[in-house]
This record gives structure tokens, C-alpha cells and sequence, in this order.
């Protein structure tokens, strides 16, 4: 018998979901751009489709270079399984519309992304099901705004861009007091900083643009999950009753742990349609094997990038990170000042990303957040001079010397 | 022994021949359907209904209980079960009558009283896991779904091209 053995986190980012290519023998994973797949049989064919055997039927619902990452990312995140999706936002909607219908309730921390900010606020409220918006690390607040028909508790590992870290051990044990599921979006930690299901999380979401491809090169989104909440509880009837959307087929009672991926990906990704293509999965397997080579750099370059700030007299404040390398600060002369110091940059690159590995800077007030009124910004976290740091992995006294300047060139005019 | 690692129910999938479904249902939309189908079309292993009320599935032989299925055919390697919780002391017991080396207990099919009894009976025991499932994570259909195999390997799985 083969001896088992525990893979440690930097083996599996190389290797999970991606054994030699069983036809070929290719060792990198090879990227299957295909739309869909040639049956074995009349017989194999009615049995994909029942969901009775396992296999690619059409690239929307799986497709082999979608499935290693996948299986990639459930493995660094320690979960049953993941499914992939075209952006975070749409992991994010599909992970709603696989737990919650119209008249269903959530909870979100509100010092969140200002696109969930919207989806949940706007979108997904048109389609009947509304949000609170709470500040998570009053534990109180959040209990006060759980409700029967409440579906799902969603924070961010570390709020965006506010840098807090959210009590993740605390509000697991809150959800699972009310028999609903901790969502959270870790994409500013990333598996190798923070693993939620480890602490309590049933569901883990990531915008796979940002630290999972690392290079800027393509969109993606993903979700993982624990395999250990109780789906039938009798909270989610949409995984414990007859499915009109799959022959009346009860997914708890078939699937068991695995029924609300099955349904994620079965139903909601088949109908919704927002699926990873293959060359984005392809870029993020190619990314996620420097995951913890990158972030070992990134948070080296951010702690001194951080520390160099707190030594400028053109600087306000420094919220220098908890965990991650993505953190904000106030330049001196608000609104203004921050835009003269964006524009007199010259190596960060001014865009609406994080997680590159080229370093990159944003005004979020104007941008990210600029659908929140002043109000909302403070409660997301955000002041009107924020800027928004990603660090890089260039050499960290380049980088330090392009802040310098850009400071300098910040300063009022005379 | 109650079996859990990954290690050990490989071998215990590995090992068995024939595969005894009590409780297997003829209607498509049952989980017992779908696992009997399932190891029917995708397995090696020699596959039997255990079910009262039917004598056959899709053309597959029922038996109308593990007693008469031993009778005929001498006992089955693994006895997959699909029954109310309830009766499961019953079934245990059946299998032991019937020689059975294994009995697995399917989702949610769990009687803490029955596991006991087959444990002590030196049985191998799986509980509230599906044969379905394990049996793709060791052939690569969990890979196909993003289901986390848990399998890290740089070795080539063989595959007849000629």
C-alpha cells in the first residue's frame, strides 16, 4: 500500500489537480480550449446528463483545465471541492442564487469591496433578496441583524479597502448558532496567509485576478467550500427539497456533503452561465505555482514600503497591513494632494487592481467607491484622501524611491 | 474496523469483487439508482440489487435478500447500503449471516447500534460516506467536477491507446 502523506502547502499550489496528462503524458498541465466534449456512448451521455457519472459534457458547466484549478484551489484552501467562475463578483453572485431565492435575507460586513457594496445592495436586492449591512467586528450588531429567512453571514478576510481584519473563529460560531454558513471572500490574504474553512468558514470566495494569477493577465473568480455544513438542516430548501431545475432531484439526499457544489455548479453555474474560460484557468494554474514564493516577497516589500511612509512629513496617517501587502494612507492637503501624488508617479502603476506583481496605486473615493456617498465611505472604511497601495515584487528601494518623489511633487503649490 | 483514511478505503475498493446494493431502487431519481448506475456502467465490479420488490434493474438481477444472494452465489465482498436507519440492525445482521466482508453505509444511513455490531463482527465498516464518490476520487472522476481528490502524484496513469 502506498504510504499516505500530508502535503505541505508549497507541493500542493505545484502539483495538486495536476497529475501528468494521462493521454499525452504532458507535465504541465495542458490547456484544453474546447467548447464541449464527444460522448462514449448514447448510454454515457444520458448518464453525464442525469448526473449519474462524472465527465465533461459542455466547457459552460466543466472543462478539464477549469477542474485543475479547481481542484487546486480546494486543496490550498482545505475544501471539498470549488467551482470556478468568469469573475469574483460572479462566484460571488452564484454562491447567493445557491443558497438564497427572492424574499431570503443576508448579512454583509459593510467595509467591504464597493462592487459587492452594489451587488448586494442594488442587484441583488432588485431580485428580492435583501442585505444588511453590519460592521462585523461588533459581534452584537451582527446577531442583531440575523433574521429567520437569512440565508448567509458574508465578510472579507481583510476588509477592502480598509485593512481590517475580520474575528473570523467569532462569527463562524454566530452563523452556525443560527444554522447558516460564514462566507468569506479571502482574496487580500490568499490560502497562504489565511485559511478560513480552518477557522470556522464553510464557504471561501477569491477574485482569482488578483494574488492567484499574480500577473495581472486575466479575470477569474472561485469558490471553495467545507464539505462540513449541514445543508439539510432545513434552512436551505432550495439543496434539501425536489429541484425543478434537475428532474425533482433532492441534491442533500444524493450528493450529501458535496450537494451544494453539485447544485453551484449544476444549476447555478449551468443557468447563469458565467463560467472561467480555459485560458484563464490555464494563466492562474501557471500563477498559483509562485503563490507563496510572491507573497513571501510582496509582504517583505510592504512592511518597508509601509515603514518608509511613516517616516514622510507629506504623510497623514499609515494604516500599515495586518496581513497582506495591499494597505491605504492619507496624503497631507486631502483630496487634491492624493490625486497630484497619483499622477507624479512614475513605476506604480495608477489602475483598478491589487495583487499584481507589478506595484500598483488607486484614489478609491474616486474610483472603487465612487458610487458611496461620504457617509458610506466612512462606514466602508475609506477617507477621501485614502490612497490604495498593492506592493509589488520589484526591488523595494525602486519602489520607495518613485513614492518619495511622487510625495515631493504632492506638496501644494507655492 | 471502521474504516476513514483514504488509504484504507482505496484498499477496500480495490480489493472487492462483487458489490451487494441493499435496498436498490428502480426509480432514476433514487441516490440508490444513481450509485447502482453508476458502479454498473463505470466499475469492474460485479454488481447486485438487493430488493425485495423488484427482480431486476435495467436488466441486472434483484435478489430479494442478502440470504438468498449468498445461496446462490456465495458471499459478496462489500454490501452497500441504502435503508432507514431503523432497520439497519436487521441488515447488519443479514450481512453477517451472509459472510459479507465489508458493509458501507451510504449517506445519511446511520444506526450507531448496527456500525457496532458489524465492527465487532470484524467487518470493515464505512459510515455516512458514498461508494460512488470514493470510488471516482481513485479513478479521476472527483478531478472532472473540481472536487479535491486529495491524490498528489507525478506518476502517468496508464491508458491503453493501441
Amino acid at each position: 500500500m502506498q504510504p499516505e502523506r500530508e502535503f505541505g502547502f508549497a507541493t500542493r499550489a505545484l502539483h495538486a489537480g495536476t497529475p501528468p496528462d494521462p493521454v499525452t503524458g504532458s507535465r504541465a498541465a495542458p490547456l484544453y480550449q474546447t467548447s464541449a466534449y464527444v460522448f462514449e456512448s448514447t448510454e454515457q451521455a444520458a448518464e453525464l446528463f442525469a448526473l449519474r457519472g462524472y465527465g465533461h459534457i459542455y466547457s459552460r458547466i466543466s472543462n478539464p483545465t477549469v477542474a485543475a484549478f479547481e481542484e487546486r484551489m480546494a486543496s490550498l484552501e482545505g475544501g471539498l471541492g470549488a467551482v470556478a467562475f468568469a469573475s469574483g463578483l460572479a462566484a460571488q453572485l452564484c454562491t447567493v442564487l445557491s443558497l438564497a431565492e427572492a424574499g431570503d435575507h443576508l448579512v454583509s460586513a459593510q467595509n467591504v469591496y464597493g462592487g459587492t457594496l452594489t451587488q448586494f445592495g442594488v442587484t441583488v436586492k432588485r431580485m428580492g433578496i435583501e442585505t444588511t449591512f453590519v460592521p462585523v467586528e461588533d459581534l452584537d450588531a451582527v446577531r442583531a441583524a440575523l433574521r429567520p429567512e437569512t440565508k448567509m453571514l458574508f465578510v472579507e478576510t481583510v476588509g477592502n479597502p480598509s485593512g481590517v481584519v475580520a474575528p473570523l473563529e467569532s462569527l463562524a460560531a454566530l452563523a452556525h448558532e443560527f444554522g447558516i454558513p460564514l462566507v468569506v471572500d479571502n482574496t487580500f490574504a490568499t490560502p497562504y496567509l489565511c485559511r478560513p474553512i480552518a477557522l470556522g468558514a464553510d464557504v471561501v470566495l477569491h477574485s482569482a485576478t488578483k494574488f492567484i494569477n499574480g500577473h495581472g493577465t486575466a479575470v477569474g473568480g472561485v469558490l471553495i467550500e467545507s464539505g462540513a455544513f449541514p445543508w439539510g438542516n432545513g434552512r436551505f430548501p432550495l439543496l434539501s427539497e425536489p429541484s425543478p431545475g434537475y428532474h425533482q432531484k433532492v441534491f442533500t439526499e444524493t450528493f450529501g456533503e458535496y450537494a451544494f457544489l453539485m447544485r453551484a455548479r449544476a444549476e447555478v453555474l449551468r443557468d447563469v452561465g458565467a463560467q472561467m474560460s480555459p485560458m484563464d484557468a490555464w494563466l492562474a494554474l501557471i500563477g498559483l505555482e509562485t503563490l507563496p514564493l510572491r507573497m513571501e516577497r510582496h509582504l517583505r516589500n510592504a512592511r518597508d514600503v509601509a515603514a518608509f511612509l511613516q517616516t514622510r512629513p507629506e504623510v497623514a496617517w499609515v494604516r500599515a497591513p495586518q496581513l497582506g501587502s495591499i494597505f491605504t494612507f492619507g496624503v497631507r492637503g486631502g483630496r487634491d494632494a492624493g490625486r497630484r501624488f497619483i499622477d507624479a508617479l512614475q513605476l506604480w502603476s495608477h489602475l483598478a487592481n491589487v495583487g499584481d506583481a507589478k506595484s500598483l496605486v488607486i484614489h478609491p473615493a474616486s474610483t472603487t467607491h465612487s458610487q458611496q456617498s461620504d457617509d458610506e465611505l466612512r462606514k466602508a472604511g475609506v477617507e477621501p484622501e485614502s490612497v490604495r497601495l498593492s506592493v509589488g515584487l520589484e526591488d523595494v528601494d525602486d519602489l520607495i524611491w518613485d513614492l518619495g518623489n511622487a510625495l515631493q511633487g504632492a506638496a501644494p503649490p507655492e | 474496523m471502521i474504516l476513514e483514511s483514504p488509504a484504507q478505503l482505496r484498499a477496500l475498493l480495490e480489493a472487492a469483487r462483487t458489490v451487494a446494493i441493499v435496498g436498490a431502487s428502480s426509480n432514476p431519481l433514487r441516490p440508490s439508482y444513481t450509485v447502482l448506475s453508476y458502479l454498473r456502467t463505470r466499475s469492474p465490479y460485479d454488481v447486485v440489487a438487493i430488493n425485495p420488490a423488484l427482480t431486476q434493474i435495467d436488466g441486472l438481477a434483484a435478489y430479494p435478500s442478502l440470504a438468498a444472494y449468498a445461496t446462490q452465489r456465495g458471499a459478496p465482498d462489500l454490501v452497500d447500503v441504502f435503508r432507514k436507519p431503523g432497520e439497519l440492525v436487521a441488515v447488519v445482521a443479514d450481512a453477517i449471516a451472509a459472510g459479507a466482508r465489508a458493509i458501507w453505509f451510504q449517506y445519511g444511513v446511520v444506526n450507531p447500534e448496527a456500525i457496532a455490531r458489524a465492527d465487532e463482527a470484524g467487518l470493515s465498516v464505512v459510515v455516512d460516506r458514498c461508494v460512488k464518490v470514493e470510488y471516482a476520487r481513485l479513478h479521476g472522476g472527483l478531478a472532472t467536477a473540481g472536487l479535491n481528490s486529495g491524490l498528489i502524484t507525478s506518476r502517468r496513469a496508464r491508458l491503453d491507446l493501441s
